[in-house]
This record gives C-alpha cells, structure tokens and sequence, in this order.
C-alpha cells in the first residue's frame, strides 16, 4: 500500500451563492485545487455529493464535473453517504491512490442546496434517515437529532447551556475565516434565544442550509514532493457505517460508527487521542459535537459538553476544534462538508492556518451516525 | 407520487408487524430479511402488540415538506413492550406533558395525503394511555 | 323482520375524537345568541383524523369486546357521508387495519346520518341468512357544517362498530328490526359541493319524527311491544332536544333516552349517532334488559332494532374503552383552531 499525501486544497465561499450553479462551484473548487498543486489534470475525480437529484434534478455528477473542469475523458464517479458524503469520497480517493491504482485524485465535494426552498429541502436531508420507518413519520433530520439530544441529556444530566459551547467556539472560529457563512461572533445566550426548530434543539444549534465546494488533490506520499514543500500526509482513513435506524441502536447517545471508524484510523496512524492536536468535529448540531468528543477517544462519556463549555475546544485550549468555523458556523452544504473539513486541517498542518499542530483529526458524520468518516492527516 | 412503495409498507405500518428470527429468537421491527444478530435468513412475521413507553421525544416547530398540517407535534422513540425500539409521531397529547417513560400505545391516523388530489397515506402514530372512566 | 339463524351483537366498540369547541364560542364568532345554543360543545376530529383513522379505531374496539379472530369476518362495512376517498373504499384501508383480509367482503354505505345503522341491517341479514358467521358494521362520521349555518353547531366526528354474529356468543342478541324510507328531501349534498344543504323546519316533523316514530311503531308491533316496554331507548341525535321530543312522542320515559344520549357532550357524529349512542347504552346495560334503538338518515329513513342483552356483556364490556372515556377525553379548542383542523381556511 502506497502512502498518501495531499498535495493541493481549495474551496468555494461556503453561503447562498445565487447566480452559481452546482457545476460551477464544483469546478472552481476543483481548479483551486489544481492550481493549489500546480497541476492542469489529475488521473480521476471522486465528487462527494450528498443529493443531487432531489436538489438539483442533476445526477451524473463524475461526467458533469470532469466535463466542465475540461478533465477529458478521466475515471471519475460519485459518492454518496448523506452528510458524510465528503468523507466518504476522500475515503476512496485514498483507496485510489493507495491500491496504486491511480496516481493523482482529485477528491471534489460539492453540494448546491439552495435551488430548493426551505421545507423542500428539511424532506431531503431526511432522506439521509430511514425514508420508510423515520422520515416517513415527519421527522426532520434535526428532529431525529433532537431525540438523539434529550436522551443524552436525560442520561448524563446535562444542561443545554453546556452544548451551547459548540456553537458558541464555531461562530468565533468563522470570524477570520474568508471562506465561512456566518463571520460573526455569537454568545449563549442568542443560542438559547433562538427559536425551536427540534424541541430541544434550537435554531442556532443547527448547521445551515447552504452551498459549497472544496477539494484536495491527493497522490502518494513518493511523488507529493515533486509538487510541493508542504505535502499533508494521510495518517489514517476509515469509514464504517452504523444501523441506519436510530431506533435500531443499543445506545443512542454514542456513535458506533465513529467509534470504530476512529478506531481503525488511529491504528493505521499507529496514533492515539493524545497525540491529535486538532479536530474538525461534526459540529451540524451541539449534541453532534459533544458525542463526538467522547467517541473519538476526548472526552468521558457524558462529559463531551462540559469538556467544550470548559473551554477546551477553543483556539489555544487543550484541543482545538472547528478551528475555521466548523459546520455551523464555516457552513455545511452536506456533501462538500467533509472536503472543508481536510482542507482546513491541511492548512493548519500546512502552517497557514489558526492552529500549529503536526497531527490533527477530521470526523464526517452522516446521517444520524451511520456512516462515518475519520482521518487522520499529520505534517510530511 | 409514489403508489406502489407505500402500498408495499401499509400493512406492516398499519398492523406493526415485524419479525422474528427463526434461529434465536430476536423480534425486529421494522421487519428484516437477515437477522442483524445471528446473520439467519429464517424469519418469520412477528405481530407486535402496539404498547411502549416514550425513551426520547421531540416536538417539531420545522415539519419536512407535506406534515405542516399538524404542527407543532411530537416525534418519539418508542420502545415497545417486546423490546425493540420504533420511531414515530405521537398524537393526542398534551405537548407540555410528555416525557421520557411515559406509557403510550398505538393508533392508526393519516400519516400524510399528496395534496388534494393525491393518495392519503396512513400508518401508526402513538398516543398517551388512554385513561378509563 | 327477522332472520333465519338466531343472531346478535358479539362485539362493539367506539371511538370519539379530544377536541371539542364549545357551541357558545361558535355563536360568539358569527353573533348569535351564545345562550340559546343546540348543544354544549361538539367533538372535533384531530389534523391527522378522518372516518377512516375513526372507523378503525372503532373496529379494533370491537374486535377486542368479541376476542375474534378478524378472518373470521365476512364482511366490514362502512357507513359514512365522510368518505376520505370520493372513490376508493373506505372499508378496504379498515378491514387491512384490523387483518380481516382477504377473503371478505367490504365497501362503504350512504344514507345520510343512518348508513351506520343501513350497514347494520346489511350485517344482521348477512349473518342471519348464513352467508357469513361474522360481519361487522361501522357507522362514522367527520361531519362538516357549512360556516355561520346552523349546521355548524352540531357537526360532529365520532364513530362506532358492531360485530354481528351468533347468537349464541351475543352480548345482545337480536329480536328483530325495521326499515322504513320515503323520498324526503329534508338535508343533502350535491356532487362536487363541500358542505351540505338542508330545509331548515322542514327536517323536524316530515322528515325526522315521521320517519322515527313510525320505524318505531312498525318495529314494536311486529315484536308485540310497546315502545315504553324496552328499558332503554336511543333515537338518532342531531342535537339534544329531537331524542327527547320523539321520546315524548312515542310515550317513552325521558330516562330510558338519558344513557344513550350523548350528543349533548359530543354534537351530532351523524352517521355515528345511533350506533354510538348503542354503545354507550351497551356500557351500562344489564344482562336481561331490552334496547330500542331507532336511527334517521336524511333523504330520509329510519332503521329500528330490538336487543336483549345477555349475560356475555359483562364479561366482554371491560375490555376495550368505554364511550364515557372517549367523551371525558377532551381538549377544548377555539374557533380558529377548529377552523384550522377542519380546513375551513382558504390557502
């Protein structure tokens, strides 16, 4: 197996782009990158894409993107895991380049969620659930989170005013962010204020509906000096799904999938929790962000939310996290998500980030937990 | 719209019917073809009674496309006397009373209609126990 | 008439939404006199209610009281003017509810407020001919009163279900009934109209005490009784003074009325009237005691029936809700919530 290393980052302003379509986004993202890497062609394009048929009306989106980005007749094809799309498709890009089968990879995320009106899109992003037994029900994705919320509250006692750290550490962290939706700070108590979306979650607990690109260039860890002085090397890349019920879970308040995903990475890192200097968590909701403390290994169970509103995952704490704004505040057009989340880690590896760390972690989480992304990428 | 993929699933959502594993016993609902358990591939349908009480709930103020007409509601995860968990809207209740471990039991209502025009879904909601006078 | 095979009631069971909006808010918003009102409050059936969701409801009540296996039924028949389908059954979506498919016979009947009851002369003659061991008879209604008519006052959801079948399993076994129809034209509605119309006055004397005071006549001289000799005695309820003025009529003792008459709480169900006002008398009946029950359906009919209760109704009557529970069920809501519910709003 071939080591991976990326070698060229780029992205679209995360926000409600109008007069841009999902191929134009995807295809300045995928020259940034390019250029990023001081290439003009890559051997394929993986394109991370959540829903393009219901947003959209747009499939074929491997043909439609290599096409516009004038990448000839190239491999290229889609991948699809809800939310966690991004991670997904960075997953097998690395497989690509790993296995030896291709070269050079340019892994594109891209979503365009804004063609669709608000309550149209709330009935997509429930697709990511069970069509025939969650959403079936009319229970939006926040709602299936907002059970995912009470219990945990009910289980470990805690209080909303903690999970209010999450958001509270994105919005702060978007503020130098060029790239990020919402550039403005926030505090608890705007976050309490918001109005109900998912009793009891609250609107600014949410991630917003909005449209991106991003993508990285990727080819082996040999070849990646060849293009630049500052390659990010891929550590450790795992997916794993869950049950994709919530109902159909032991435990609601804890994610299988980023367990054992996190797991897996960590041991092709031969890494462990204390040596991640950074996180891109999958902040789309707070509750999101505390669970997903605990099950990379950060936090004690139930303690997720108190090790945030402690102030640990800011800038300059213990464990800095969404250090460009995370989902919610950077943005979470869904399938580009996890595209946002490498390039950010890289630049912090990269040194041209908020953060200097040698070592950091990105969880891409989608649906409720069944399908999850972890990597690991550290300095080359 | 969609005929035959909700025709498909109406009985099972009407009825709550699941299934059980030939091979060790595990009850599922929704129904399954291969037992998440044991990986057995005999399984029979499994009649589940419909009583439960509420492990977590939410109340929806931003319904998905098509359930605006009964909002705000309840959204649960039942989990039912057999065992398995179900998820599903709660109706006839008071939204200020619910709470984790309250007894609720089945009842059949409209799910959602496509439009005017269109097919009227139906399938099981819950609702608090009904009190005897 | 009478049947071949001796016959009854093996099960029932009912069902009556929460909301109620009080008759004195609906005087209130289109300015009428909030005191003289035709009754207390109605039942208003829930945003995902309909006499689909109703008449199953209803159906698995009486399933439970008849500790029946739902195959066994013959036929589930449905009467309503509230079809959730203009075309399409309604009874096909309750027999698939309770698992009484395939092998049955099921549709829906229209007579106005009586289909319920027309159901129930379908049943009583299905069974007792020997076609079918079991059937079962729904009468529901989600009625909708045209806003500021008088109507409004009393249209009402609600539901009940009968089981037929033999006698010697009835916790009321059947005596024998009566059918009687003249072309009235006292309440209707047209084709493609969403509320109905009705001849004001003309649907007291010539339409709903012509029609009960003879099926009720005809039904007692055939039986040999007189209409005071039952101990109790329910008429179709359109509100609360029609019952107790054909009572009167008939010269039968207020009190017999009094346990099946529970439009005064509810409103008019309508096509659920007569059959859940049956229910509610089923609730309290004694094994021994005799039941007049007389339905109305506009157009215009009445069907009467005879029933002597029998020792199974107490063992069987504990085991699904009561009507009393349904009724005591309630949530007040306003006008607005009621206009909204009932889509009486313009989008």
């Amino acid at each position: 197996m071939e080591e991976v290393a990326i070698i060229g980052i780029g992205c679209t302003p995360v926000g409600e782009p109008w007069h841009k379509s999902l191929r134009n986004m995807a295809v300045e993202s995928t020259w940034a990158a390019m250029e990023d890497a001081a290439i003009d062609q890559v051997d394929a394009l993986i394109v991370g894409n959540m829903s393009s048929g219901n947003f959209n009306d747009q499939e074929s989106l491997g043909s439609l993107i290599a096409d516009y980005a004038g990448l000839g007749n190239i491999s290229a094809f889609k991948v699809e895991g809800a939310c966690g799309s991004g991670g997904a498709a960075f997953n097998a890009g690395v497989m690509a380049v790993a296995s030896g089968m291709h070269d050079t990879v340019c892994v594109t995320g891209v979503e365009k969620m804004t063609d669709v009106v608000g309550d149209n899109a709330t009935k997509i992003l429930a697709n990511a659930a069970d069509r025939e037994y969650e959403s079936i029900h009319g229970i939006s994705f926040v709602g299936l989170n907002a059970m995912i919320m009470r219990r945990y509250m009910y289980d470990y006692n805690v209080k909303k005013e903690d999970l209010c750290a999450f958001p509270v550490n994105s919005h702060k962290n978007a503020v130098h962010n060029k790239y990020a939706m919402f550039r403005q700070e926030i505090k608890m108590d705007a976050v309490l204020n918001s109005p109900m979306v998912a009793d009891p979650m609250t609107l600014m607990e949410c991630a917003p509906i909005c449209d991106g690109a991003a993508s990285a260039i990727i080819t082996t860890k040999e070849r990646a000096r060849e293009y630049t002085d500052t390659p990010v090397i891929v550590k450790g890349s795992s997916l794993k799904v869950d049950t994709i019920g919530v109902h159909d879970r032991k435990t609601v308040t804890s994610m299988k999938a980023t367990v054992t995903a996190a797991n897996d990475a960590y041991k092709q890192s031969g890494l462990s929790p204390s040596d991640i200097q950074t996180v891109e968590l999958h902040d789309a909701f707070s509750i999101m962000g505390a669970i997903g403390l605990e099950d990379l290994g950060f936090a004690e169970r139930g303690k997720g939310a108190r090790f945030a509103a402690e102030g640990q995952i800011g800038i300059g704490g213990k464990l800095p996290c969404c250090t460009f704004g995370g989902l919610k505040a950077r943005g979470h057009p869904v399938g580009a998500t996890g595209l946002y989340q490498i390039i950010e880690l890289s630049k912090n590896l990269r040194g041209e980030g908020v953060v200097d760390a040698e070592c950091g972690l990105a969880q891409n989480i989608g649906g409720t937990g069944s399908t999850v992304s972890v990597t690991i990428l550290g300095r080359g | 719209m969609s005929v035959p993929r909700h025709w498909r699933e109406s009985v099972k959502r009407y009825r709550l019917i699941g299934s059980k594993c030939k091979a060790c016993g595990k009850v599922h609902y929704p129904e399954r073809t291969v037992c998440p358990l044991c990986k057995s591939r005999e399984l029979e349908p499994f009649q589940f009674k419909g009583n439960g009480k509420i492990y977590s709930y939410t109340i929806i103020w931003a319904p998905p496309e098509g359930y605006e007409y009964c909002k705000p509601y309840a959204a649960a995860l039942v989990e039912l006397e057999e065992g398995e968990i179900v998820t599903t809207q709660l109706t006839d209740c008071d939204l200020e009373k619910i709470e984790i471990g309250m007894p609720v039991e089945i009842v059949l209502r409209k799910l959602f209609a496509y439009g005017e025009s269109g097919i009227i879904v139906y399938g099981y909601k819950f609702r608090p126990v009904l009190p005897i006078l | 008439m009478k049947t071949i095979k001796d016959i009854g009631i093996v099960g029932y069971g009912a069902y009556v939404p929460m909301y109620r909006i009080k008759n004195s808010d609906i005087a209130r918003v289109w300015g009428n006199d909030p005191i003289r009102v035709p009754v207390k409050e109605k039942s208003v059936p829930g945003p995902d209610e309909d006499a689909c969701t109703i008449a199953c409801e209803a159906a698995r009540n009486a399933i439970l009281r008849a500790a029946l296996d739902p195959k066994k039924l013959g036929a589930v028949w449905v009467g309503t003017e509230s079809k959730p389908y203009a075309v399409k059954p309604t009874a096909t979506i309750v027999a698939e509810v309770i698992g009484a498919t395939p092998l049955i016979n099921a549709a829906d009947w229209e007579f106005a407020c009586k289909a319920g009851t027309e159901a129930l002369q379908g049943a009583l003659g299905y069974v007792g001919s020997g076609m079918s061991d079991y059937a079962m008879a729904i009468g529901v209604d989600t009625a909708q009163g045209q806003p500021a008519d008088a109507l409004e006052y009393t249209a009402a959801a609600g539901g009940s279900a009968m089981i037929v079948g033999p006698a010697s399993e009835a916790l009321a076994t059947y005596e024998a009934s009566c059918s009687f129809v003249t072309d009235t034209p006292d309440f209707w509605r047209r084709q493609y109209e969403h509320y109905p119309k009705h001849a004001s006055r003309f649907t007291g004397m010539p339409a709903y005490f012509y029609h009960i005071t003879n099926a009720a006549k005809n039904l007692c001289s055939e039986v040999g009784k007189e209409p005071n000799d039952f101990d109790y005695v329910i008429f179709h309820q359109p509100n609360a003074k029609f019952p107790m003025a054909a009572a009167g009529m008939l010269g039968v003792d207020k009190e017999k009325v009094i346990p099946g008459l529970i439009s005064p709480y509810i409103g008019n169900t309508y096509a659920g009237s007569a059959v859940l006002g049956l229910a509610a008398v089923f609730d309290v009946a004694k094994p021994g005691d005799t039941v007049l029950c007389v339905s109305y359906g506009s157009g215009a009919g009445s069907d009467a029936f005879s029933f002597t209760m029998t020792d199974k109704i107490d063992e069987v009557r504990n085991n699904a809700p009561n009507v009393k529970s349904y009724i005591g069920r309630r949530v007040s809501i306003d006008y607005a919530t009621y206009a909204r519910y009932r889509q009486k709003i313009r989008m």
